[in-house]
């Protein structure tokens, strides 16, 4: 306390700034910032939310000339698509929105690939799917913001996930040349409209199954895994103890042998 | 060498006899000295020891790596006993790793994390003592595979391989022991598979299991005497068959390559004193290093990423640390199918890897017997074969290592699938076949490769190497001059033990035994197919000719 007065005594009479000074500014710069930040992604989710009949005629367009090749053009599916009555909202964001549809090719499963559609298009394609026939909406941003239980998330995450998506989400292998992709980068509304569509070959955990809040806390987990790199160095792919073993064969006895080289190769 | 430097540092030196004054450190040194060898006698032990010759093959200080390693693991290990609480007691966890804070987990668990986070050093320690476990592990492999293919097992040392064989068995033992401790997921997935492997075995399975795990798996006492194991015991064990395979590396002496200079009877290389201690000493430190960084920088076993152990999750790409790998390949690649006989169930999928991979381990423990029963060869060796040499050995060799790298890869069968884009049932098949298979193409293989060696040494022993240079006759004709090798590369070439196949002959009883006919057979499959090393008459003849 006392320090903090004498710095503020040589400063005043210094004639500069007060010290709160900068304190202050940064206060006010945060609440403005933050503040229309705030207003910008509340009023951008008013958008999303707000269904219109011009996105959903826009979305209709769009599906005609994207979609229905595969799924119909009343979105009642092919032989080369499924029908798409009842996937709801949150299956559109999610295939779209990941880039793995369009299709670029049939194979084992869809690859996700570098996104096709606007942010907007997809909204519209996916509020013309929701016109059609109820089925889970687009989730709300209160559950993606990773702010839930991160004990709990993890446990839930090994306990559903983990078989397939490997316990620190670097993806794993299924039957058939199909695979559960790794989770790294994966944005959390596509983490949980996955949960509730089920893509591919997973599971749907429903509500039931798995709470909205605690689809947060498994969230909230992987945002925790993605922001704190591996405590212990390089995660090595976070593989397990084959890319150890591999790591300690290749390099650890390969810089052995090229030392046990070199101080022979010194005496003769 | 320390005497003429003091010799120069005294005034008296244009006295050519004179002696010259020890200094003050080494009259200290002698006197110390002394005292402790009129005690202990052990000037002897010193000699005999300084005096121990190193070859100076890079090859042979792939066993001082395992040992290097393996003081390393000894430091870090007693680290981590400071911290560690070998207890399967429920307790919340309280530390500072966000996600798995006020979760229940064992005792041990906890304390591993706390090593992990909350001591200072101790996920250091705690990932230096894993690496230094998997170099070990490795660095008695590659030793191991050293010493098959020069024939460095035979008589006299064939005892010393089944030391360091045991220590191999031990090596695994204590990974993986110190694998379960933190009873984690991934370990506690690792200790089901052994739970399910022991309950398999016919009759007293059931009871195995129990008494390991104290109670139904996993029960609250398996950590703890795992513990005991991998502090006590097993260490207890493997520290006494250590020193004696050092013994009796000191007593049969080192092998060598063959040489000008170097025969049967010698051992050519540098003596432990001065230098070689010095040189060994600093590639400890060297060893050490690599350790060290290699725990600085790349995470090993993330505990907190598995969890506490909890018998419901299996993460994918669960697999065992690499030298459990092969059992866990074997595993994998067995169909599974069951047997019901007399209203037992017999799982056909894990009981026969449990019966082929120690039939397989049993023959690289008793290798050196066989092939000395099928050669009939008494003689002691201390020449380094050069694996070409002995064709059929290194094309058995090549076979084994082909068989336990196909077990191996296919504890990994999962990620290949992901990281080859393959499916994990075509990954399974192909090396279901390739198991069978691949041991034969590489015996096939390595065996012709050798011969060819072979003949390539004879043609160079002979005629010599092309040197490049073209030279024109009077006659107008080109053609390309071989050089002769100099005699000390020639030597190399032609100095190698040939081997025939073993005659039949009756015994004293005028019979021909079974034992003897197989005998005689499997001795000319090792030596139908030989490539006669170059004789002295062959090379005399060839350079009068030149």
């Amino acid at each position: 306390m006392s320090r903090t007065t004498s710095t503020t005594a040589k400063r005043g009479n210094s004639g500069r700034r007060h010290p709160l000074a900068s304190v202050a500014l940064i206060l006010v710069g945060l609440i403005t910032t933050g503040g229309a930040y705030a207003m910008f992604t509340s009023t951008a989710a008013a958008e999303t939310t707000a269904v219109t009949q011009t996105m959903i005629e826009e979305g209709e367009k769009l599906f005609a000339s994207n979609c229905a090749t595969c799924h119909g053009l009343d979105v009642q599916g092919t032989e080369a698509g499924p029908s798409l009555y009842g996937v709801g909202a949150a299956s559109v964001d999610f295939q779209v929105g990941t880039g793995r549809m369009p299709l670029a090719a049939s194979g084992p499963q869809a690859e996700q690939k570098p996104v096709q559609f606007t942010q907007d298009q997809t909204d519209a394609m996916a509020a013309y799917v929701a016109s059609l026939a109820p089925g889970p909406a687009i989730p709300s941003d209160e559950y993606l913001q990773g702010d839930g239980d991160a004990t709990l998330g993890a446990e839930l995450f090994r306990i559903n996930c983990a078989m397939c998506h490997n316990v620190a989400g670097a993806g794993g292998a299924l039957t058939e040349g199909k695979y559960a992709p790794s989770l790294d980068g994966v944005e959390p509304v596509h983490v949980y409209e996955a949960m509730v569509t089920g893509p591919q070959n997973m599971p749907v955990f429903n509500d039931l199954n798995i709470s909205p809040q605690e689809k947060a806390d498994i969230i909230t987990y992987l945002k925790y895994l993605e922001d704190n790199p591996s405590p212990g160095g390089f995660d090595l792919g976070s593989l397990g103890p084959v890319s150890e073993g591999l790591f300690v064969w290749i390099f650890g006895l390969g810089a052995i042998v090229a030392v046990t080289v070199w101080i022979a190769a010194k005496s003769n | 060498m320390s005497t003429t430097a003091a010799t120069s540092a005294t005034p008296e030196t244009t006295a050519p006899m004179s002696k010259p004054t020890p200094s003050r450190g080494q009259r200290f040194t002698g006197a110390a000295a002394n005292y402790l060898d009129e005690r202990t006698s052990i000037s002897g032990a010193v000699k005999e020891l300084g005096r121990k010759v190193f070859p100076d093959h890079w090859s042979f200080m792939l066993g001082e790596v395992a040992l290097y390693s393996f003081v390393v693991i000894l430091l870090t290990g007693t680290f981590l006993t400071f911290f560690y609480d070998p207890s399967m007691t429920e307790v919340e966890y309280e530390g500072s790793y966000v996600p798995l804070k006020g979760l229940e987990m064992s005792a041990a668990m906890a304390s591993s994390l706390d090593l992990s986070f909350d001591i200072r050093g101790g996920l250091l320690m705690r990932q230096v003592h894993h690496w230094a476990a998997l170099l070990f592990i490795a660095a008695i492999g590659l030793h191991m595979l050293r010493v098959f293919f020069t024939g460095a097992f035979r008589k006299p040392r064939e005892l010393n391989w089944v030391i360091g064989f045991v220590l191999f068995i031990l090596a695994m033992a204590e990974g993986f022991t110190g694998y379960s401790l933190p009873d984690d997921l991934l370990s506690g997935n690792g200790l089901r598979i052994i739970d399910g492997m022991v309950k398999a075995i016919p009759l007293i399975g059931t009871w195995i299991s129990w008494l390991l795990f104290g109670g139904e798996f996993p029960g609250v006492d398996v950590i703890p005497r795992l513990f005991v194991l991998h502090i006590l015991l097993l260490p207890a064990i493997l520290i006494a068959a250590l020193g004696a395979h050092l013994l009796l590396l000191i007593i049969n002496k080192h092998t060598q390559f063959a040489g000008p200079g170097r025969t049967n009877d010698n051992v050519v290389g540098i003596p432990v004193m001065p230098a070689f201690a010095a040189k060994a000493g600093g590639f400890f430190f060297v060893v050490f290093g690599i350790l060290m960084l290699m725990g600085a920088f790349f995470t090993i076993n993330p505990i907190w990423n598995y969890g506490p152990y909890d018998p419901s999750p299996v993460s994918a790409g669960t697999q065992p640390d690499w030298y459990i790998g092969f059992a866990d390949g074997a595993l994998r690649l067995m169909p599974g199918f069951d047997i019901v006989f007399l209203g037992y169930t017999y799982a056909m999928g894990v009981l026969v890897p449990l019966m082929v991979l120690p039939v397989f381990l049993g023959l690289v423990m008793f290798y050196p017997f066989i092939e000395a029963w099928i050669t009939g060869d008494k003689r002691e060796h201390h020449i380094a074969e050069r694996p070409r040499n002995a064709p059929v050995r290194t094309a058995i060799g090549a076979a084994g290592v082909t068989f336990y790298a196909v077990l191996w890869a296919a504890a990994s069968s999962d990620l290949i699938a992901t990281h080859f884009f393959v499916t994990i049932e075509g990954t399974i098949v192909t090396m279901r076949w390739l198991l069978f298979i691949g041991p034969v193409i590489a015996y096939f293989l390595t065996k012709r490769i050798c011969l060819g060696l072979q003949k390539k040494d004879r043609e160079i022993a002979l005629h010599g190497f092309e040197s490049g240079r073209i030279v024109r006759l009077p006659g107008g004709a080109y053609i390309e001059v071989h050089e002769q090798l100099d005699e000390y590369e020639r030597w190399k070439l032609v100095s190698y033990l040939d081997y025939k196949p073993l005659m039949i002959r009756p015994d004293e009883r005028g019979r021909i035994t079974l034992a003897q006919r197989a005998r005689a057979g499997l001795s000319s499959w090792f030596f139908e197919d030989r490539i006669a090393p170059v004789t002295s008459t062959e090379l005399e003849r060839e350079h009068s000719n030149h």
